[in-house]
Parts: C-alpha cells; sequence; structure tokens
C-alpha cells in the first residue's frame, strides 16, 4: 500500500484537532475556577462537586439513565422480535414494505418525529411527561434495532429452526435456545446503538417532555440558552469518561462474543 | 415448513409499533395542516405557505442545508480517503465516531465558549491584527458548527465505499496512463459515488431540519424549516401551520431519499463481490 504523504497526513492531524478541540476545550475550563470559558485562573473541582450537590440536575441525569437503558431493553425486545417476523413473512412484497415503513423513522428529521408524536399522546391522551418520553424513545430506537439485527438473521440457516421443531422444541425453546443465542451481536449492537440514540436524543424529548419532567439534553439546552456555567462543562468531562467506557465496553464484548462464536464454528 | 405457528407471536408488538409510531403520526401531520387554529377544516395554511415569509424561507433553509452538505462532503471525501490510505484505517475511523457520540448539545454548547468574544479564535483575531469580530450569531458560525456536527456522519458512508473499492482498478487507470485527477474523476468519484450519496441523505435532510443549533448559535438569524416548525408548534400554538410545514419537509425528505437512493447498484459496480 502506498504511504501517505506529509501534506495528507497533516490534512488529517488538522482534522483530528477540529474534531476533538470542542470536547477538549469544554473538560480543559470545567477545571477552571473563574467563571467562564475564557481566562484559565486556577484549576479546581468545584464545578465538578457542583454536579453532585445539585440534586436536580442529579435527578435529571437519572431520569435520563433510567429512560436511556429502559427504552432500549423495550425497543430491543420489540425490534428483535419484528426483525425476526419480517424474515419469516412470505409475501416478499409486503416484507419490502414493511421494511421501508421500518425506515421511515431513521431518515425522519427529529423535529418531524417530535412534532407528530406530541399530536398523537396529546390525541391519545398519554400526560406529557416520563411515559411520552419513554415511549418515544422506544419507537424511534425500534427500526435501528430492526436494522442492526435483520442481516444476523439473513445469515442463519433456516434449516436451524425447521431442525429444532422436528427435533420437538417449542416455540419458546426455537427462539431463547436457536435464534437468539445466534443473533446476540446484532441485539447487542441494537441495544448498544438504542441507548446512544436515546442518550443523544434532544430534540424528540424537547417536544413531548412537557414541564415538569426533563433529560440531560432539554437540561443543558435551556442552562446553555441562559449562559455559560461551568456546570456543564464539569457535567461533559463526566459524560466524556461514561462514553469512552461505553466504548470500551461495547468493544471488549464485541470482541469477547466474536472469539466464542468463532471458537464454536471449530 | 412450520413457521406459521410462529409468525403471528413475533409480529404483534411491531405491527402495533408500526401503526402506531410510523403511520400514525404522519397520517396525523397530514390531517392536522388541514386544520386552523380554531380545529375547523381549512385551506389556508397551504395559502400561507406560499404566499408569505414561508416560501421564502423554505428556499433560505435549502440554501443552508445545501452550503452545509456541500461543505461536509468537501473537508470529508480527502478525509476518507486518507483515511483508507492509513495502517491502523479502522482504529482512526472509530476515534473519527467518537465525537459524534458526544451529546450534540455539549458540542454546541462548546461552541459559544470558543467562538465568545472573549473566546480563543477572537483572541487569535486580536493577536494577529484583525481585532475582535463578532462570530457567534453569525451565517458563518452557524454552519461552521452545523459542518462540525455533521462531519463524522458524512465520513462513515464515504469511507466504507473507498474501503470497498478495489484497489487494482487504480492500479489499472495508472497503467494505461491516466494521470491522478484523471484517475479520481474516471474511476475513483463513480465507483464510489453511492458512499457520497448516502453521506448527503445523512446531512441533507437533517440540515433542513435544524432548530437547536440555530437558536443556540445563530441565535435566530437563521431559520430554517425545523425553527419554524418548533416555533410553530411550541411557542405559537399553531399546530396546523407547523404541521403544512412538517407536510412539505416530509415531501422533501422523500425527494431527497429518492434522488440519492441506488446503493444497490453500487455494491454490484464496485466490482468486489461483498
Amino acid at each position: 500500500m502506498e504511504k501517505l504523504g506529509k501534506l495528507p497526513k497533516l490534512y488529517l492531524t488538522v482534522v483530528f484537532i477540529i474534531l476533538y478541540t470542542p470536547i477538549s476545550y469544554l473538560i480543559f475550563y470545567s477545571f477552571n475556577s473563574g467563571g467562564g470559558m475564557s481566562n484559565f485562573e486556577a484549576f479546581t473541582f468545584e464545578h465538578y462537586a457542583a454536579v453532585f450537590e445539585d440534586t436536580r440536575l442529579l435527578v435529571i441525569l437519572i431520569n435520563t439513565i433510567v429512560v436511556a437503558l429502559l427504552s432500549a431493553l423495550i425497543s430491543t425486545t420489540i425490534g428483535v422480535l419484528g426483525a425476526i417476523g419480517i424474515l419469516l413473512m412470505r409475501n416478499k412484497k409486503l416484507q419490502k414494505t414493511v421494511l421501508s415503513l421500518n425506515n421511515i423513522l431513521i431518515v425522519s428529521p427529529d423535529v418531524i418525529i417530535g412534532a407528530s408524536f406530541l399530536i398523537l399522546f396529546t390525541l391519545i391522551g398519554v400526560k406529557l411527561g416520563f411515559a411520552s418520553v419513554l415511549i418515544s424513545h422506544v419507537a424511534f430506537s425500534i427500526p435501528i434495532v430492526v436494522i442492526m439485527v435483520l442481516p444476523k438473521l439473513k445469515e442463519m440457516s433456516p434449516t436451524l429452526i425447521d431442525a429444532a421443531l422436528d427435533l420437538g422444541a417449542t416455540k419458546r425453546d426455537v427462539l431463547t435456545r436457536v435464534i437468539i443465542p445466534f443473533i446476540k451481536p446484532g441485539i447487542l449492537a441494537g441495544f448498544f446503538l438504542a441507548l446512544t440514540y436515546s442518550l443523544d436524543d434532544f430534540a424528540v424529548t424537547f417536544f413531548v417532555t412537557g414541564n415538569g419532567f426533563s433529560t440531560l439534553s432539554v437540561e443543558i439546552y435551556s442552562m446553555a440558552r441562559t449562559g455559560i456555567t461551568l456546570t456543564i462543562n464539569a457535567l461533559s468531562g463526566l459524560i466524556f469518561l461514561v462514553t469512552m467506557l461505553l466504548v470500551v465496553g461495547y468493544y471488549f464484548i464485541n470482541q469477547k462474543t466474536k472469539s466464542v462464536l468463532k471458537g464454536g464454528s471449530k | 415448513m412450520n413457521h406459521k405457528l410462529l409468525r403471528p407471536v413475533f409480529k404483534i408488538p411491531y405491527v402495533i409499533w408500526v401503526a402506531l409510531f410510523v403511520i400514525a403520526p404522519i397520517a396525523l401531520i397530514v390531517y392536522y395542516s388541514f386544520l386552523d387554529l380554531t380545529g375547523n377544516f381549512t385551506l389556508n395554511n397551504y395559502k400561507t405557505f406560499f404566499t408569505s415569509i414561508y416560501f421564502k424561507l423554505t428556499l433560505s433553509s435549502f440554501w443552508y442545508a445545501f452550503l452545509i452538505t456541500f461543505f461536509s462532503l468537501l473537508i470529508s471525501y480527502p478525509t476518507a480517503y486518507f483515511l483508507t490510505k492509513t495502517k491502523h484505517s479502522q482504529l482512526w475511523l472509530l476515534l473519527i465516531i467518537i465525537p459524534s457520540w458526544i451529546n450534540l448539545l455539549l458540542k454546541t454548547y462548546a461552541f459559544i465558549g470558543i467562538f465568545g468574544l472573549y473566546g480563543p479564535v477572537n483572541a487569535f483575531l486580536e493577536v494577529s491584527g484583525i481585532g475582535t469580530k463578532q462570530i457567534l450569531f453569525t451565517d458563518f458560525s452557524f454552519v461552521f458548527v452545523s459542518v462540525y456536527i455533521f462531519i463524522p456522519f458524512m465520513i462513515l458512508p464515504i469511507f466504507n465505499a473507498l474501503d470497498k473499492l478495489n484497489p487494482t482498478l487504480i492500479d489499472a487507470s495508472y497503467d494505461l496512463g491516466a494521470n491522478a485527477w484523471t484517475t479520481f474523476r474516471r474511476v475513483i468519484w463513480p465507483l464510489t459515488i453511492n458512499g457520497v450519496k448516502s453521506g448527503v441523505q445523512v446531512v441533507f435532510i437533517p440540515a433542513l431540519s435544524l432548530f437547536m443549533i440555530t437558536r443556540l448559535i445563530a441565535g435566530n438569524k437563521v431559520i430554517t424549516l425545523g425553527t419554524a416548525i418548533e416555533q410553530q408548534f411550541l411557542v405559537t400554538q399553531n399546530w396546523g401551520m407547523g404541521s403544512t410545514i412538517a407536510v412539505f419537509l416530509i415531501l422533501f425528505m422523500f425527494i431527497i431519499m429518492l434522488l440519492t437512493s441506488g446503493r444497490e447498484r453500487g455494491a454490484v459496480r464496485n466490482g468486489k463481490a461483498r
């Protein structure tokens, strides 16, 4: 393979610097004892302490995590079942239609999802708050789970299911002992994506959250609108740390399942 | 096959989801676009859309989305190209994607500090003799921050397309006497056009509907379709007008998807079976 010249290397370096500047900048000033994001005065942890003393913020943090975990769990369950359902469809035309319907929410702008869900919840009478936020997060995470799981399902030979059924497995056995172990990497990828979708979402939540309930994104938005608070910086430092841990964790789990699968097929 | 037994159990929750959260919301948006403030049937929303500021707004929204997509592509294509040439390209790619996992709001918030009157950019301008400038709340800052946010999403599909490209094709092109530019224009670009298309798709549609960045960075100077919808729904509480704008946004979305689809063909054309 040809080697990279000096100019391309410089170009890549600049892109990397630009990509990481905002995050580093935020974290750097989170240790600033001065009030703002300029003039670094002295090193301090006081903003981190402020995060943990602010009970309102902590409640919002817990809300965010609970919504993310619950929505990822529920959407993974529904998504996996849905993907199996789609795979087993005999009518190929219908299958294609369902797949296009599935993808609509992935490409839809957040604003459309948020606005239409707001109408929906108001009409059905779901109170805006925890329930509406959770339901929306489940709703927009399902298609991504389906997308992650379906290729794995397609890799699976249908004779496996037939064999299991012939050997006297019940429906439940087929699902829990044959299908799910086989598509585990896809399920895991879907779960993690659903988790990050939920943690990252701002626009949809902003529409359906109502007054009493708030997630981190919405809270940061309202804090940022009033100006610079270094508590947000401290928060972003913590979030960056957690994100990195998630990335590393996901990477290792992925490696592990990969090696298990490889070991099994030997 | 005995799959008939299994089918209904799997499908039920998913089918309910499709009906309730995919079909119903779009139907509701269309329905509401025909309602006025008091809930009566009307076509006025559509009339307003074409005659008033909304039409101009749509054009400017498209213009900004175009600029954002254009600059994202301009920066991402070479980045993706050089990345495929690095030694541990998958690891570098992961490093490019990690910033996209950091909460969008936080990245946007960082730019409030960076572009601020006392921020590092203005400090640099001061030192270099240009003098401090109002950067925040301008079109420039809006486009810059949006491009920053979208770059990883643009790089990913282009990288995948370039990665699949059969390197012998490039060697063949050189052997046949093509120079670097011709090789790029006639071989590399056509073979990776589908990656570019999906990149454009994932950038252009969200760029049309951004509303958080416009509020925080552009300070209401830039109004996109997304901002207008948010305004109508949450501030003015005119759901009818908001839905009308949303209907058009959905239409544009479908048009863009039609224009940028065609991934299947690319897999065959790339020459490498995958």
